[in-house]
Order: structure tokens, then sequence, then C-alpha cells
């Protein structure tokens, strides 16, 4: 479903802030695999996620989606593929806009923009529906302003704005990392959801090692711009936060130097 | 005498409702865009100049406008080519588009300056015939909010509101928001030509310092008609297009009542700049005494940096 192949990027190539952020990423995912992703300050799980989704075009390597290479291809062209929940509850959606509008904008997402008016009452009935199943009461307020919404009403319509169309690769990058413990609980079990219902392909970032171990059926560490570690299935369940802390320290040679991942 | 005053009054609505046709050329790039495009003080007067030349020259009334309007759809393209191919901030790139349309201007005029006098000319809008000229003027603006309400409404429309909105969830999207701001830009300066049509016609003449400050006066309505009339509006796009006509028509007549009152004309300007810059102030001391009230704690650092 995903195939990077040795991908590369440095930022400020040559200069006294130069810095190494892939170093040859190489990641296949299957269809339905839903993979966890941890790492350090600076490993480079968010870049892996930049780079698939195209914010800035990678120095070499391919970046294949169904067969695909995407790596020539645009942000907004990639978008297609692609499902994304980012960190920032702010940066999902657009405040001054509907709560349907966003919704309809998010259903054409690959298709083409034309004069025809942006949502239909049949989409409405739709997203009502969609929304009711986040169990936040958001269906009665389909023509609220997102910018009136909590950060994590947000994350959860971001959520269902990066599902409605079925993406081929999900991108979460550490989407509840900005919310208060109850909320980013409930906005992962919602994740989890989603995901396993629509037998959805997904990649979570997270900070949170007890959530990388309790959620998907894999599990990969970064360090340094590369992955150092790829568990799954059984190998995986058996994880503990202690297993991973010390296996860090033996692939890596150095401490987990980051409070935060030991935050659960 | 008092009597002059109320006199000019509908003077005043008029010239309002010509130069707020313009500002929802400016509302469309400043509030919808999120982006302060300049081009407007040279794409009136090119939308004015291409309208008085064609009357002058024997064209049909409609045929002057519509190659007023898309004139002025082209000065729109060429900054947002600056601004999006080639990577120049918007303000800067509008900027030069004004510096090219100086020039173009004054080519496309042959002179700086156009008479287009209604005694000779069958005009859709002149100074002398006020009340037919409001009554076109109504219908006008009545005409572009409503094709600005169908567009906004539509796919296409939303992605260019969702641009402004939120550029990131826009790519994310997969809408092409090169291509939406340019159409933005486009539109925006379509409709500040047409402006400079009615105004060339209005005024009777098209002169290449008539866009003057344009931008500054723009926003100057947005903003006045979002500060009184703001509470009709609520979320209904078409009365907030309405409330920029209405801050212009205030702003009009102000502007008389100003000048009824013996205030040196040339004044009006540094007034309007300073009007402005106050009411865009406003929201920003807003902002910084929230940040500083004890009440609220720091908002959570991001964590941007790092993730590049």
């Amino acid at each position: 479903m995903l195939e990077l192949i040795d991908v590369r990027k440095t930022f400020n190539a040559g200069t006294i802030n130069e810095k190494k952020a892939l170093q040859g990423v190489n990641l296949h995912l299957k269809e339905g695999d839903f993979v966890t992703v941890i790492g350090g300050n600076g490993a480079g799980k968010s870049t892996v996620l930049n780079a698939i989704a195209g914010v800035w075009p990678i120095d070499s390597g391919m970046i294949k989606i169904d067969g695909v290479d995407v790596a020539h291809l645009s942000e907004h062209q990639r978008a297609k593929f692609l499902g994304r929940v980012f960190q920032d509850p702010m940066m999902g959606t657009a405040a001054t806009m509907e709560i349907e509008e966003n919704l309809a904008i998010a259903a054409r997402r690959g298709k083409r923009r034309t004069l025809r008016w942006r949502i239909s009452a049949k989409e409405r009935a739709e997203y009502r529906q969609a929304l009711a199943t986040l169990e936040l009461g958001l269906e009665d307020r389909m023509t609220a302003k997102v910018g009136l919404l909590s950060g994590g009403q947000r994350q959860a319509v971001t959520l269902l704005m990066a599902t409605i169309q079925k993406p081929k690769v999900l991108l979460l990058d550490e989407h509840t990392a900005a919310l208060d413990p109850k909320t980013a609980d409930k906005v992962l079990k919602l994740s989890e959801k989603i995901i396993s219902e629509n037998n959805l392909t997904a990649l979570m970032v997270t900070h949170n090692m007890q959530n990388a171990i309790d959620y998907g059926n894999r599990l990969i560490m970064m360090n340094n711009g590369q992955i150092i570690l790829d568990v799954s299935g059984e190998e995986k369940k058996a994880l503990t936060v202690d297993m991973l802390l010390k296996k860090f320290s033996e692939i890596s040679g150095t401490g987990f130097a980051n409070d935060r991942a030991l935050l659960s | 005498m008092f009597i002059n005053y109320l006199q000019s009054l509908p003077a005043a609505i008029a010239q309002g409702m010509i130069w707020g046709i313009m500002a929802i050329g400016v509302y469309i790039t400043y509030r919808i865009l999120d982006v302060a495009d300049l081009t407007v003080d040279g794409s009136i007067c090119t939308g004015a100049a291409v309208c008085a030349v064609m009357i002058i020259g024997g064209q049909p009334m409609w045929l002057a406008i519509l190659a007023a309007i898309l004139v002025g759809m082209l000065t729109g393209l060429v900054t947002g080519i600056f601004h999006v191919f080639m990577g120049i901030p918007a303000i800067l790139a509008g900027i030069l588009t004004q510096l090219v349309l100086w020039t173009a201007n004054l080519k496309i005029m042959g002179a700086a300056n156009r008479a287009l006098p209604a005694m000779k000319f069958n005009l859709l809008v002149a100074r002398l015939d006020l009340y037919k000229s409001i009554f076109i003027l109504i219908l006008f603006v009545f005409a572009v909010v409503a094709l600005l309400y169908l567009f906004f409404g539509t796919e296409f429309g939303a992605s260019i509101r969702a641009t402004g909105a939120n550029l990131n969830m826009s790519r994310a999207q997969g809408i092409n928001t090169n291509l939406t701001k340019i159409f933005g830009l486009v539109l925006s300066n379509g409709l500040v030509a047409l402006s400079g049509a009615l105004l060339a016609q209005y005024q009777g003449n098209s002169d290449i310092n008539m866009g003057k400050g344009a931008i500054v006066i723009g926003l100057a309505a947005v903003i006045i008609g979002e500060a009184l009339f703001g509470w009709m509006a609520r979320n209904n796009f078409a009365i907030k297009l309405f409330t920029v006509v209405l801050g212009s028509i205030v702003y009009y007549i102000v502007y008389t009542t100003v000048i009824y009152l013996g205030l040196d004309a040339d004044y009006l300007k540094m007034l309007s700049a300073i009007l402005v810059a106050i009411f865009l102030a406003v929201p920003y001391w807003k902002k910084n005494l929230k940040k500083s009230s004890p009440k609220n704690k720091p908002i959570k650092e991001k964590k941007a940096k790092e993730v590049a």
C-alpha cells in the first residue's frame, strides 16, 4: 500500500543549521497495517509523515502509494491518497467555516471542484449520520463555525474529514498531543474505531510509548532519521515501555533523552 | 448652507456605491483570501482607462464595461503570478503590478487624463443625472453581491474561502492553493476595474492618479462596514458584502460632511489612513491585552521547529 525506499532529506544543507532529517528511510506498509511510530525529539517521526504528504520535496528516494511513485507530486495532488490529522487542532480545519462546509471540502478531496453547490441535501444527511458516530452532539450543530469547537472536537472533526473519503493511507501526526489526557484518550479510541471499521492503512506518530504499544498491529522506532526498530504481531503485543526503553539504548547507544516520551 | 449639504448627500451615496464595489474586491482579497493586495490602486484606474477609451472610441457601453472587467482580471493575474509562481510576498507583488499599471494606464489612455463628458456620450452613470445613476448603481451592487454569493457558495468558491481560512488544511484536502489564490486576485481586480469603469463615467474622466490610496478607502469601507453594520450580517455572506458597500457609503458621507464643515480636502487621505490604522490596531491591542492578563495561562509552546 505504502512503500518508502531509501528516502532522504536534509534541511538547510550546507549551512551551520544543516539537519539530516531523514537518512535512508525504508518502510513497507501492507493494506490494513496500523503502524505506530515512536522516537525522541528530532528523530524524524513527523518528518516521515511530511515527506509522505509532500509538504516539501524529498532529496532522494521513492515514495510509492499503491505502486505509484508520488514523490514528484505536489502536496495537494497527493492529498487524494491521504487522510491527515495534525498535532495542532487548529491546523486540520478551517475555523471560519461551518462544520458541514469543512466536511464537504474534505469529501471532495482529489476531485474536481466545480461550480456545483458546495453541499447537497443528501450529503448533509450523510454528514449528520457520520457526526453522530462521534457522540459529541455535533450532528445538531452542523452549521456552527468550527472555530467554536474545543480542541478535542476539532480533532474529531478532522479525523472524520480525513476518512470521509477512504484514504489509501491515514497519517496521524501526534494528533492527541495537544489535548488533555481524557480527551486524548477519547480521540485515540475514536481513531482506532474508524481505522478498524474501514480497514484503513494508518501511520500514527505518538510520543506516548504506552499508546504506541496498545494501538496498532505494528510499531516502529526512529532515531537520527532512520528506522531502528520494527516489531509487529505477537512480538509487539508482548512489548512493555521498559523493554522499549532498553531496546532504544541498546540500538542507539544512548539513553532515551526525552521526558515527554516517558509520560503516559 | 445646510441645504447645500443635504443636496450633496445623494452624490456621496452614489460615490459610496461605486467605491463600494471596489471595496468588495478588497474584501475578497483582504478578508476572504487573507492577502493585502495593493494592485487595486492601479487596477481601478485600468478599469477607468479601458472603459473611457472604448466609449470615446465609439464602442458600445456593455463592451466597454466588459473589457474593463477583463483587463482588470488580467492585472490580478499578473499579481497572482508574481506572488504564487515567483514567490514574491503579496504586498510587494501588488506594488510591482501597480508600477506596471502606471505605465500601462498611461499607454491605454495615451495621456494622463481622458475626458468622458456626459454631455457628449450616453453614459450609464453621471454626476449630472444623480437619481438615475443611483438607481443603476443599486442594480450593479445587487448583481455583484448576488453573483458573488452564488459563486462563493459553489465547490470552487468554497475552496477559495478555505484557502484564506487555513492554507494547511486546504492543501491537505487537495485544494490547489496556488490556483485558488490567483483566482481570488483575478476576481477581486475584475471587480475593482468594474468600479473604475463606473467611476470614470460618474466623474466624467479617467485620470492616472484616480487610484491613489484606493486600497485605504477599500479597507476603510470594509472596516467601517463591519464595525457599524456587522451585527446585521451574522453569518450571512450576502449581507456581509452589503455591509462593505454601506461602509463605503458612510465613508463618503463622512467625507462630504468634513468638507462641508470646512476642512481642507487635502487632509482626507491622511485622516483615512489614520482611521484605518487605528481600526487595524484594535484587534491587535485586544489580543495583547488578553495575553498579558494573569487570568490566561501561557499557551502551550508549539513544537513546530523540531518537527521540521
